[in-house]
């Protein structure tokens, strides 16, 4: 921490100063690991057109917040961890399982999660407004060990890239032809899924539940229309989510508003931007 | 049928040994008998065209000869110098629809299913190389930076047609290659896979609703309704009793 201190002290703004607003030093950085890690994931999830599921995921991620505070758990994240890993797979398995077209059985899910998630929160005649700072976020109340833990998770999710991109890309394109080269398709999806379940987990806490999956789908969504193959896909879409989160970051800091819903803004614009400037009219 | 036109083997040691044997293949899902006792020998070199209604199993026998679809009976392959093996298939789907805004290229695409390379970063010169030693295969290799989603049918199907020869199949199976393909590209197609069984001398399977092209490009032709009806030269099938009763044809007296 100390040497990202001393990078930020470099920094021409009031809030750079050495020795003070550390939630401000902190909350860029937070910005700076998680950013790149939407984008990154941004890709797939648009490519397999999973945007609906992550948004269910983001929408159904307090319950398991809910049930570990239910349990009383010291950190509730891992229980949310936990349930949404199980949430992704047990869909995944399911879908492959029915006949039913996909954005149905996401439905299913989604609102069953929601239901169990404010039964757990009121159960006992508990109040719901504790889980109020989930779904807005909050960026600057971001701790150093929660960043290393998000950089971790871009770590992780970087050598995931490295490793299972192609067979991930060729799941996506066409399942029958993947199939027939000898990938497993559907533990390519339960892989993509969980990655995605753990990463919308982690990070609610900041970017907020109603925000947050704008940032999995704007980035890609934007970098689709002007890319012309998988490497301008992704730099279009990491560089646009880094861009956009630290211009959200700034103005809410400067204008006093939610740093996720700044962030969403400008990657709307950043989408529209890219929509009128695209690569040909369809 | 255990031998059959020899001389359509094109050299290389194929003295009608090297085949692919199915031996009273049968798939079943859930109360659905959609193939019984299917038995037919392809011979390396060979064009047997799959002829038959939609819904008689076309699809499920491909997905159970390229084993994503649990059978009964036995699917046998066996190379030229008599050696049982598990063969390699070239697989090209039916269709295939990718969405115009892909932003994936024909090099992405290829070098994704063929290489360990990850796409997303900068493609190496020589994992370029040899996609486009393979797409010259096909006659693609100028398709190389166009996007999947911009490709015509009949480009796409070229496409498709290389990354199924790579790594280099004993058999390459196309699920409905002509449809969507119009009357030239047909024929481009065709001669195409012509050329492909002459040069490799692996045997070609494909499924068509398009009889008229038959008797010039195929050498066997397999008519299947859940079962084999009819089996034999293009002549002998589209003559028979069995394919007129399955296709509801009327023919004129003078058509035998």
């Amino acid at each position: 921490m100390e040497l990202w201190y001393a990078l930020v002290d470099l920094l021409p703004f009031e809030w750079a100063q050495p020795g003070h607003m550390f939630f401000m030093k902190h909350a860029l950085l937070a910005v700076l690991v998680i950013s790149p890690l939407f984008g990154l994931l941004s890709t797939m999830v648009v490519q397999s057109r999973m945007s609906f599921f992550s948004d269910a995921l983001g929408h159904s991620a307090f319950t398991g917040i809910a049930i570990g505070v239910l349990c009383g758990l010291q950190e509730p994240m891992w229980a949310a961890v936990g349930f949404a890993l199980a949430f992704s797979l047990l869909f995944t398995w399911v879908r492959r399982r029915t006949s039913l077209a996909s954005d149905t059985v996401i439905g299913v899910f989604s609102s069953t999660a929601v239901a169990l998630g404010i039964f757990a929160a009121t159960l006992g005649g508990g109040s719901f407004t504790k889980f109020n700072a989930l779904l807005i976020g909050d960026i600057l109340s971001v701790e150093p060990r929660r960043i290393g833990l998000l950089a971790g998770i871009l770590a992780v999710a970087l050598v995931l890239w490295v490793c299972a991109y192609n067979t991930l890309l060729l799941s996506a394109l066409h399942p029958p032809l993947a199939d027939s080269r000898g990938i497993r398709v559907f533990w390519q999806e339960a892989v993509l899924n969980a990655a995605i379940a753990v990463v919308v987990t982690v990070s609610m806490t900041w970017v907020g539940l109603l925000v947050i999956n704008s940032l999995l789908v704007l980035p890609a969504a934007a970098a689709r229309g002007i890319a012309r193959n998988t490497r301008q896909y992704h730099l279009f879409s990491v560089l646009g989510a880094v861009v956009c989160g630290v211009a959200g970051l700034m103005t809410s800091y400067y204008i006093e508003a939610s740093a996720g819903a700044a962030i969403t803004l400008y990657l709307a614009l950043y989408f529209a931007l890219a929509a009128v400037f695209q690569r040909e009219r369809p | 049928m255990s031998i059959h036109k020899h001389d359509n083997c094109t050299g290389r040691g194929c003295e009608g040994l090297c085949c692919l044997e199915l031996k009273n293949v049968g798939v079943t899902m859930g109360t659905d008998e959609l193939l019984r006792e299917v038995s037919f020998h392809l011979h390396c070199g060979e064009i047997a065209a799959l002829i038959g209604p939609n819904g008689a199993g076309k699809s499920s026998l491909f997905k159970a000869i390229l084993g994503q679809l649990p059978h009964s009976g036995s699917i046998g392959f066996q190379r030229s110098d008599g050696a049982k093996s598990r063969p390699v298939i070239g697989y090209v789907p039916q269709s295939p629809t990718f969405d115009r805004g892909d932003p994936v290229s024909v090099l992405d695409f290829f070098a994704a299913a063929v290489g360990d390379w990850p796409v997303f970063l900068p493609i190496p010169r020589k994992l370029r190389e040899r996609v486009g030693a393979c797409l010259a295969r096909t006659h693609a290799e100028g398709l190389m930076d166009k996007r999947v989603g911009a490709l015509s049918g009949g480009e796409l199907q070229r496409v498709l047609m290389a990354l199924a020869l790579e790594p280099l199949p004993h058999i390459l199976i196309l699920d409905e290659p002509l449809s969507g393909v119009d009357v030239e590209g047909e024929r481009q197609l065709l001669d195409m896979l012509d050329e492909l069984r002459r040069t490799y001398d692996l045997s070609i399977l494909f499924s068509t609703h398009d009889f008229a092209t038959l008797e010039q490009y195929a050498d066997k032709v397999i008519l299947l309704q859940n079962t084999v009806l009819k089996i034999g030269s293009p002549g002998q099938v589209l003559g028979s009793a069995e394919f007129q009763g399955v296709f509801h044809l009327r023919m004129g007296k003078g058509a035998e």
